[in-house]
């Protein structure tokens, strides 16, 4: 059996809020297949976003272990896993989190800047990622010129450009209407499917969850169940 | 897209606030080279290159009268060709407005400053006509004054014998400059010092100050050794020095100009590092979020405090360079606009301790926004926690 692309071994995290101490994971453990969708549902305050930050190593667990592509990933200091972060994840933000002064193309271009490639090789790759999300006559536009599903396009080429094997994506659709959401979701479909990329989304939308290969349901910070 | 244009985009995210900023940089600077060189001027030793007139007055003060009777010995000292001597007056035209007028003895005045140019016969009725004056055409122009009228101006200082501060002069001779340098000189005005000195109810046969005229400029300094070692030890000592220095000490006379300098610019820098460092930390403030997202996409906490202090250095260094470019420009529009008589050079010395403070400004108003934004935790910022 090949190696799990997320491997999460009995993940505890607390949080401290003040002088009390939330616990917001207890024990978690999954694993998630290279080339795999997985929606990750829930109510509010179930630990989703928590374990997704985890997963993307923009957060580190109280204990257990965090294994992305076979990389422990949950000890790394903060300069090893921002660097990991910028070669080996792809981040889709509910509010697309796009840099208000820069183009598509700029916003695109972003996390080359922590690459070598050249100015010219830099610009091409951001054209190739807006291309494969249908924006390439946007490059020019900014956010604030662009609709929400195409700021979400965007920000999905954000994530795709430096080609990471893992996308991780908080609520993409949640502010999206019905038919761009739709589309959206179609097009992280692509990526998994046409790309390999293995995708992990929190969604409260069961419509959207429908989208992804398996759903999981998280309560009070546990895995209830893993349904096809 | 490079990183620098991406500094230089978030700059300006909010155009108006950091054009507004950056005039207030500009200006803080502009000042900065001003008055730092206008306090060079002032802290230079005597120069006495190229002088070809020296100023005796009294070691102590200029407003401490020399007695006339050192005229003849000043004269034999070598290098000097020729002595004028004007005696401050004090002069105010009609309720409250200041005039600069001296009393002069005529003819060694029109020796001594060749520049000043005015018919021969007026120079004689300068000297022959008792109660006369002469007035710089700038003057002359400013009041309407015509050669022929009687001009009533009181003085703030000397009564006539009678008791009355008001004098009475007949205008014979209306002066000019022969270059544009002598003709900015020309806002002042000379009465008969003979008519002056018996006339008014102080002292008799003093002077403010000697006018020297060399017969070499490039004796002037052995010139004012000689003279001040002259009346060394004397109830009379003198300070010689070149007009240049004169008019330097006689603005020295306001206060420690020093000191006045370093006050402004403490004021204007600590006002600058309020508007600088308010700038930087309400842009750090408002971005947290995508401040968040960088670090998101693999910026590390260095590179993201680096972003913020590459915006402050910006903001300082443009605005600092386009302020000490400015207060070159205008030192030079000042030294050229008064006759090379107050040079204010703004020169490298200026520039580098300009340069130096540009470095310690962006350090100071970036740094407490820059290691906020080096701080912040992610999942934090990304939660508007």
């Amino acid at each position: 059996m090949s190696e799990p692309m997320v491997a999460v071994r009995n993940v505890t995290k607390v949080y401290q809020r003040g002088q009390q101490k939330v616990e917001v994971l207890h024990g978690l453990t999954l694993e998630i297949p290279k080339g795999d969708f997985v929606a990750l549902m829930g109510p509010s305050g179930s630990g989703k976003t928590t374990l997704l930050n985890l997963i993307g190593g923009l957060d580190q667990p109280t204990a257990g272990e965090v294994l992305v592509g076979g990389k422990r990933i949950d000890k790394l200091p903060s300069g090893e896993l921002a660097h990991w972060r910028a070669h080996n994840v792809g981040f889709v933000f509910q509010f697309y989190n796009l840099m208000p002064v820069l183009t598509a193309e700029g916003n695109v271009e972003l996390p080359l800047l922590l690459t070598k490639l050249t100015a010219a090789q830099r610009k091409k790759n951001a054209a190739v990622a807006l291309q494969v999300v249908g924006l390439a006559d946007r490059a020019k536009h900014k956010p604030r010129e662009l609709s929400g599903g195409q700021e979400q396009r965007v920000a999905i080429a954000r994530a795709l450009v430096s080609d990471p094997q893992l996308l991780v994506c908080d609520e993409p659709t949640g502010d999206l209407d019905r038919k761009t959401a739709d589309e959206i979701l179609g097009l992280l479909q692509v990526l998994n499917r046409e790309h390999g990329k293995t995708i992990v989304i929190v969604t409260h939308d069961p419509k959207a969850a429908e989208f992804a290969r398996r759903t999981l349901h998280l309560e009070k910070g546990q895995l209830l169940e893993q349904a096809a | 897209m490079t990183k620098s244009g991406f500094v230089i985009a978030n700059l300006f995210r909010k155009r108006t606030r950091t054009i507004l900023t950056l005039l207030s940089v500009i200006m803080a600077f502009l000042l900065f080279g001003l008055l730092q060189s206008i306090n060079s001027m002032f802290n230079a030793g005597a120069d006495f290159v190229g002088a070809t007139r020296l100023i005796t007055q009294a070691r102590v003060s200029f407003t401490t009268a020399l007695p006339i009777s050192m005229l003849p010995k000043l004269e034999a000292v070598p290098g000097v060709a020729r002595v004028a001597y004007w005696q401050w007056f004090g002069g105010v035209w009609q309720e409250n407005t200041q005039l600069i007028v001296f009393a002069a003895d005529p003819l060694r005045q029109r020796d001594v400053y060749p520049e000043y140019l005015m018919p021969d016969e007026q120079w004689q009725g300068f000297a022959k006509i008792r109660t006369s004056m002469i007035a710089g055409k700038q003057m002359a122009d400013q009041y309407g004054w015509k050669v022929g009228e009687k001009i009533p101006i009181s003085s703030n200082i000397y009564p006539q014998k009678n008791g009355s501060k008001s004098w009475v002069f007949d205008l014979v001779g209306i002066f000019d400059g022969k270059d544009d340098d002598a003709k900015k000189r020309t806002n002042q005005a000379f009465i008969n010092y003979d008519y002056f000195d018996e006339a008014n109810q102080f002292g008799k046969g003093r002077t403010n100050f000697f006018i020297l005229k060399l017969t070499d400029s490039n004796q002037a300094a052995a010139v004012s050794k000689t003279v001040d070692a002259m009346f060394e030890n004397s109830p009379d000592e003198t300070k010689t020095q070149t007009e240049k220095d004169f008019n330097v000490g006689f603005v020295k006379q306001i206060g420690d100009i020093g000191l006045i300098v370093r006050w402004i610019l403490f004021a204007v820098f600590f006002t600058l590092l309020l508007v600088v460092g308010n700038t930087m930390a309400q842009s750090v403030r408002e971005r947290i979020p995508e401040l968040a997202v960088l670090k998101t996409l693999g910026f590390s906490d260095g590179s993201v405090l680096g972003f913020v202090f590459a915006e402050a250095f910006t903001l300082c260094l443009f605005g600092g360079l386009v302020g000490l470019g400015l207060a070159t420009f205008a030192g030079a529009a000042v030294t050229k606009g008064t006759g090379n008589q107050f040079p204010v050079y703004v020169d490298v010395r200026v520039w580098l301790i300009g340069i130096a403070a540009i470095v310690l400004m962006s350090l100071a108003v970036g740094l407490l926004p820059a290691l906020r934004a080096q701080r912040l935790k992610i999942v934090d910022a990304l939660a508007g926690r």
